[in-house]
Parts: structure tokens; sequence; C-alpha cells
């Protein structure tokens, strides 16, 4: 029986191990398509359109990527995974990467063995109460009846608020967030609870959101951002390096508007000049070509461009920059300098 | 004492019954107010009608069909009658109606799903309607497979070609090793070597052929499909595939044979007792995991193994049932009449099984393809998922009910023809022992 077991383990591992060797650029290059692990739909983050393409905040890292790597933004293969299947499908090597608003969290990164390569959206938990119940703080909220999804982190992170407060509640469990949104509208539950981002986008969709507010409180620390497996650095260099280049080219003044201007020959900035390769040979150290920084800004924009596009203050969505603004301008992106 | 006693001497004529004993009136009185009890009941059951249609009709008919998204549906609403309450947004079926009939199928390409299902009527015909129609038409249903695989992802032809082949090969094993040695002997041989010639010699074949004839039509993606397509994909393959296994195993639970019996019952009491969702994430994730890296074992095709397998292990136990329900004596002349096993199954048994288990096997039918909805939890855009989908667009996000009416409308159409085809079919089949 022990042996079976030592066994089985030692067939997963070699079959990680041998996952993880094979050099996923290469893999990636042989194809021609990037496999990327994506929602099922979520707002703003990805859904397919009426065409059947994708679109959305967590689409234009997989495009980015797709287009530093294979020099072609729609060269990307999406693969729907729900939050069962997402790491299974990573691990197995299904998909190459995984950009699914995953919350980077210590077991995901040790236990799971995956490498999460920075953070592309800085949320947090959050309640929504209706105004005409007249509350202004998660604290007023002793006895109220909540909607929260099972097998969340956010379902956790509620009892932990809620006892650390030493208040009560009654959970009313809900599946999805679409079962969540008729229920809270039929008052089955007095408060929702989920990330900001998506209570954000709920209350979009209502007919009066002016009737619910989101409470002050935000309850936890969910940083959301692609991940990798473990072991294949090279592979996660690149993703990680994309991220950067989005975040780093909105710092920097670079948009899909100057791009072509600036990549056509060294100007005075010398770090843009890096980045965008008219100067040194950072995509070389890469395994990639000089350009590929630009490819991968040209594919949706910078990281500014594609958070207004996607949920920033003029979409439906109407999310504001928050944590997720430069560090320059008080948020917490902050991407290491391209030398 | 006077003698009144009158005697009519002649027949009084024929009277047209009361009026209100005929016609529409009678009818109602008879039926519907034939005593107080009655009266209410109808009255309350009427009112009950009358309030779920007084919802749902407006509901379905007073609705927007044109607008880009759900507020601008909203607005139209509140233009036109004043309130966004009671009245639906067909806009987004308008617009993603396709969608959820074809998923990412590409468009130019929708005419090979709706050839295949077309088609598909066709190769059934000859079956569900064998009284009626030429035999010879069975040849275009057996061929029927291989031409639907062809048609929905298409590549080269000589994939399926390959496949039907490995069908030949087998049987012409099966013939040679059953004359010279015996019949079970052939059969093992026969399997092998089908077996051999898919797993190894076919990709030479279809490499060779392809290289000297290269016959095809644009390739298309598992990811590519979905919505209702891939319902009625999943449907038609569980449905067809696992008749014909769930009658062997019905008739393997029966044998004498020690190991087919044990094996048959394993098999089918193993998978009635796992959740049908639990065998489809074996077949999305653990598969994923065992199987070696770069193994490229189409997700469709598992899924399909998968709701076949399930569908068969039920089917078997509905045909079990046929089988219990036949009279010993059905056997015994079977047996008197010097019929070996099969003919006796073929000719005697097996006509009235399954005509006592039509019930029951549509049931099972109708069954497993409303599970077919269950793939969107391992992540494929069935309608259910492509419906969450649509949804997680800006545009349609918070839009609920219109998207299920559409869906449970789909399903009811197929589902309720199944249904009226099987009673159809009693009927034909009714040979009188009441």
């Amino acid at each position: 029986m022990k042996k079976t077991v030592i066994l089985s383990v030692a067939t997963v591992a070699g079959l990680a191990a041998a996952a993880a060797t094979a050099g996923t650029v290469d893999d990636v290059k042989a194809r021609g398509k990037l496999n990327c692990g994506v929602t099922t739909g979520l707002v703003g983050f990805a859904a397919p359109d009426a065409n059947g393409e994708w679109k959305g905040f967590d689409v234009a890292v997989c495009r980015a990527v797709a287009a530093a790597v294979l020099g072609d933004a729609s060269a990307v293969e999406f693969v729907p995974t729900t939050g069962k299947t997402r790491f299974t499908a990573l691990a197995s090597g299904e998909i190459d990467m995984l950009a699914r608003n995953t919350t980077w969290t210590f077991s995901r990164d040790v236990d799971l063995k995956f490498e999460f390569v920075g953070v592309n959206y800085y949320d947090g938990q959050g309640f929504m109460v209706p105004k005409a119940l007249g509350v202004t703080s998660a604290k007023e909220l002793d006895g109220a009846t909540v909607c929260i999804q099972t097998g969340t982190t956010t379902e956790l992170n509620l009892a932990d608020f809620f006892r650390s407060n030493n208040i009560s509640y009654e959970p009313v469990p809900i599946e999805t967030n679409a079962e969540a949104q008729q229920q809270y509208l039929a008052g089955a539950c007095d408060v929702y609870t989920t990330d900001a981002s998506g209570l954000a986008a709920t209350r979009a969709t209502f007919e009066n959101p002016g009737d619910h507010v989101l409470l002050p409180e935000i309850i936890s620390k969910e940083p959301l951002g692609p991940l990798v497996r473990h072991g294949d650095h090279e592979w996660g260099d690149v993703v990680r390096w994309t991220l950067n280049a989005m975040v780093s080219a909105e710092e920097l003044g670079v948009t899909s508007a100057n791009i072509d201007e600036l990549s056509s020959g060294a100007g005075d900035n010398p770090e843009v000049n890096r980045l965008l390769g008219t100067e040194g040979t950072l995509g070389e150290m890469l395994g990639l070509d000089a350009d590929w920084a630009a490819r991968a800004i040209k594919a949706g924009g910078n990281y500014g461009e594609v958070f207004a596009q996607n949920i920033g203050e003029e979409t439906p969505i109407g999310l504001a920059r928050g944590l997720n603004a430069q560090w320059t301008d008080g948020g917490l992106l902050y991407s290491p300098p391209f030398r | 004492m006077s003698d009144v006693s009158f005697v009519r001497t002649e027949m009084l004529p024929e009277q047209a019954p009361p009026a209100s004993e005929v016609g529409l009136i009678g009818w109602i009185r008879h039926n519907l107010f034939s005593g107080w009890f009655n009266s209410i009941l109808t009255l309350v059951s009427l009112y009950a009608i009358y309030y779920v249609l007084s919802g749902v009709l407006p509901w379905v008919f007073q609705s927007v069909w044109n607008a880009n998204s759900l507020n601008e549906c909203r607005e139209i609403m509140m233009a036109t009658w004043g309130s966004t309450h009671g009245h639906a947004c067909w806009a987004v079926i308008n617009d993603r109606w396709l969608q959820l009939l074809f998923g990412f199928y590409p468009s130019h390409l929708y005419w090979r799903p709706i050839a295949a299902l077309l088609l598909l009527l066709v190769a059934l015909a000859p079956v569900l309607y064998s009284d009626r129609l030429p035999t010879k038409m069975l040849i275009f249903s057996a061929i029927y497979p291989f031409l639907m695989v062809w048609l929905m992802w298409g590549g080269t032809i000589w994939g399926p070609i390959a496949a039907a082949l490995g069908f030949v090969v087998g049987w012409g094993v099966y013939t040679l090793v059953s004359k010279q040695l015996s019949g079970l002997f052939g059969l093992i041989a026969g399997v092998a070597a089908s077996v051999i010639w898919w797993l190894v010699l076919s990709s030479y074949f279809v490499g060779a052929l392809d290289s000297i004839l290269p016959i095809g039509i644009e390739a298309v993606q598992s990811r590519q499909f979905g919505g209702f397509m891939l319902a009625i994909l999943l449907g038609v393959v569980a449905i067809g595939v696992s008749l014909p296994i769930g009658i062997v195993l019905a008739l393997g639970r029966q044998s004498d044979l020690m190991i087919v019996k044990y094996l048959c019952v394993g098999f089918i009491e193993f998978i009635r007792g796992v959740p049908l969702i639990t065998l489809l994430f074996v077949a999305s994730l653990l598969l994923n995991l065992f199987l070696p890296p770069g193994t490229n074992f189409d997700i469709i095709l598992r899924v399909m193994i998968m709701m076949t397998l399930f569908s068969a292990a039920y089917m078997a136990e509905v045909i079990r049932g046929g089988l219990a329900a036949l009279p010993r004596g059905q056997y015994e002349g079977a047996d008197s009449l010097g019929l070996n096993y099969w003919q006796a199954q073929r000719l005697i048994i097996m006509p009235q099984a399954l005509k006592i288990s039509i019930p029951g096997i549509v049931s099972t039918f109708i069954g497993i393809f409303k599970d077919t909805t269950l793939v969107s939890i391992i992540g494929l855009f069935d309608v259910i998922g492509l419906a969450s989908a649509i949804r997680a667009d800006t545009a349609w996000n918070g839009i609920y009910w219109e998207l299920f009416a559409f869906i449970a409308a789909l399903f009811f159409v197929v589902c309720f023809s199944m249904s009226r085809y099987s009673m159809y079919l009693e009927r034909k089949l009714q040979t009188g022992h009441h």
C-alpha cells in the first residue's frame, strides 16, 4: 500500500518534472500558439464577444505575451477554466500560463508548485448593501444575512472578519455570481460580499445602481496575477517581464499612440530605448528578439490603456485606479527597472 | 278497482338530448362542474392558470428584440411601457443566438454542423421508420458516423476512412481465425487486430495516403465546439453508442459464463454507483495528469467516452428489466425450436424485451441528453456555459431569465420529440397482450 502511494507520487512528480523541463518558450514557438487559461467568463476580465473573440483585462495579458513571443497578438488559444479545473490545467501542461484573476497566496505559490509572475490587479474583499438599510460600516452588520460564494477564500475571510469583530452573521451560500445577483436583488440576503471589482461590476448591472452602496471596509488582500508552472524560469521570465513592460510603458509614457514613433529609433530616454529594444540587448537575454516589448505593448496598449478599456471609469464597470495606480501616483504598481 | 293501466301503442320519436347534456356545455358540466367540489377546483385552477399566464405572456410578448445592451433594453422598456418590470429583453438572444447554437464554430463553416444534422435525420430514418423505408438506406446509416466526424472536425478524409477500415480489418481477421480455430479466438483476434490498426498502423496509412492524395476540408479544433451543437453531438453519440453497448452488457449480466458475467456486473455497478460529474472530472483532470505530457487526447472525445459509458450502464439495467419481464416460456420456446443463443436473442428475446423497455430506454436517452449540460462545469462551452460567458460581457451582465428560457425551449423541443416518437413506436409495436 505504502509502496503504491510512493510510486504514484513518484510518477506524478516525474511527469511534472518532464512537463517542466520541456522548455515552454520553445514549445510555444514550435506550436505557433500560446495556450492561455482564462475564466469561463468574468465581467471586464475575460469574456467572449458575439464573434467569439475574447476580450478583457486578463485576456490582454495573454495577448501581450503572445505578441512578445510569437509576434502575433491573436495567436492565442484561450482555454476556459473553472475554479476547479484551473490548477490542474496548468500543472498538466494543458495551458502554458494562467491569467484568471487568481489570488496569489502562499500555498498556491509554494504547495501547488506554481510561480506567480506578478500582480496585474490588486483586489480586496468588500461588501455591498442596499442604501435603504442605512448601514455605513461593515462593523454595523451584526446579525445580517450575507450572500457568499461557497468554497472560495472570500468565505474564510468573512468568517475571520466577523469573528475578530465579535459580531454574528448568517451565511446564504450561493454558487455563482449570477445567482448572487438574483438572490441579493430578491432580498434573500442583506449583504453581498465578494471581491470589490466584482461588486462594482455587479452593481453596474442593477437597474438603480444608486440604491446600493459599497461599504468602505476592504477585509482582505487579493493580489490577482498571472501564473506559470514552477521550474521553467525562462518562461516565467518572459511572462513576468511582459507584464512589467506593460506597467513600465505606462510609467514612461509609452502608449499605443506614440509607440510606433518611439520604437522607430533611439530617443532621448535611455530606459524607453532599452524597453523598446532600440538600445541594449534585453530581448536577447530573454531569448526573444529586440522589439518583443514593443509588440507586447502594441497588442493592447500599456497597462493604463488596458485598464481604461476594460474595467476603467469610462466603462460600465467603472473601477477607479485606486491601489492599481502607478507608484508615482500613490498606487502599488511598481515595475523593476529595465536595464 | 277500475283498470287505468295504459300501454303505449307506438314508439315515441327519438328526441335530441337536452342542451345541457351535449356539446360544449355538456362537456363542461360533466368534466368541470360535476359537483360543488369539482366546481371549486375548476375555478381555483382557472385562476391559477390566469395568474401564471397574465405574468408570463406579457413578459414574453411585450418585449424588446432590438438593443445592443441590457441598459439599452431597459431604456426602451421605460420609453415604451413606463416600467422595466415584466418585460423580457430578447435582444440578447437576437444578438447571440448563433453563438448559443454553434459555440465558437467558425461562422463560414456553419453549413457543416447543419449538414451533419440533416444527414443524421436521413441516417436515422431507416432505423426509426423501418417499415416505411427501404432497408438499403441502412448502408448510409452505417457510413454516417464516419461522415459525421469528418464533417464536424474536418481535416483529411483519410482519417475517418482509416477508422472505418479498422472495423473491416477486425471483421476480416475474425472470419479468417474463426474458420480456422473457434469463434471465441476469432473474436479476440479480430478485436486485437482492430485495436492494433487504430493505435499503430492507421496513422501511417493516413499519412501515406494524405501525401499521395490530399483530400480534405478545413479542420476545426475541439475547443471551438460549443453551444447547443455540443449538446446534440454529445447526446447523439452517447445515445447511439450506449444502446448496443447496453444490450451487450445486459446479456452479459445474464450470461452463464462467470468471467463475462462478473465483468459486466462490475462495470454496471461501478459506473452506476458514481455520479456523472465525477466521471467528467476524471475525464478532464485526472487523465490530464496521468497521461504523459504532450499527449493530445481530445477533451470532447474524452467527455464522449465517459458519457457513453455512463449511459450504457443505465441502458443495460433498463434492458435487463425488459429481459426479466419476458415469460420463461419464451426462452424455452426458443430453445425447443433448436435456435442457438444468438439466433434466439435476435429473433425471439430481444425484439420483445426491447419493446417492453421502450419507455425506460427513451427516458434514459432524454436523461443523458439533458446531462450533457454538466460539461459546463469542466469548462466546456455548452449552451449553459455560454450563457454565463454571455453574462460576463459588460453589455449583457445581469441578464438571466431570457437566456435560460431560450435554453429550456431548445431542450424541450428535442426531448419532447423523443418522447412523442417513443409513444408512436409503442403504438406501432402494440401486438395486443391485453
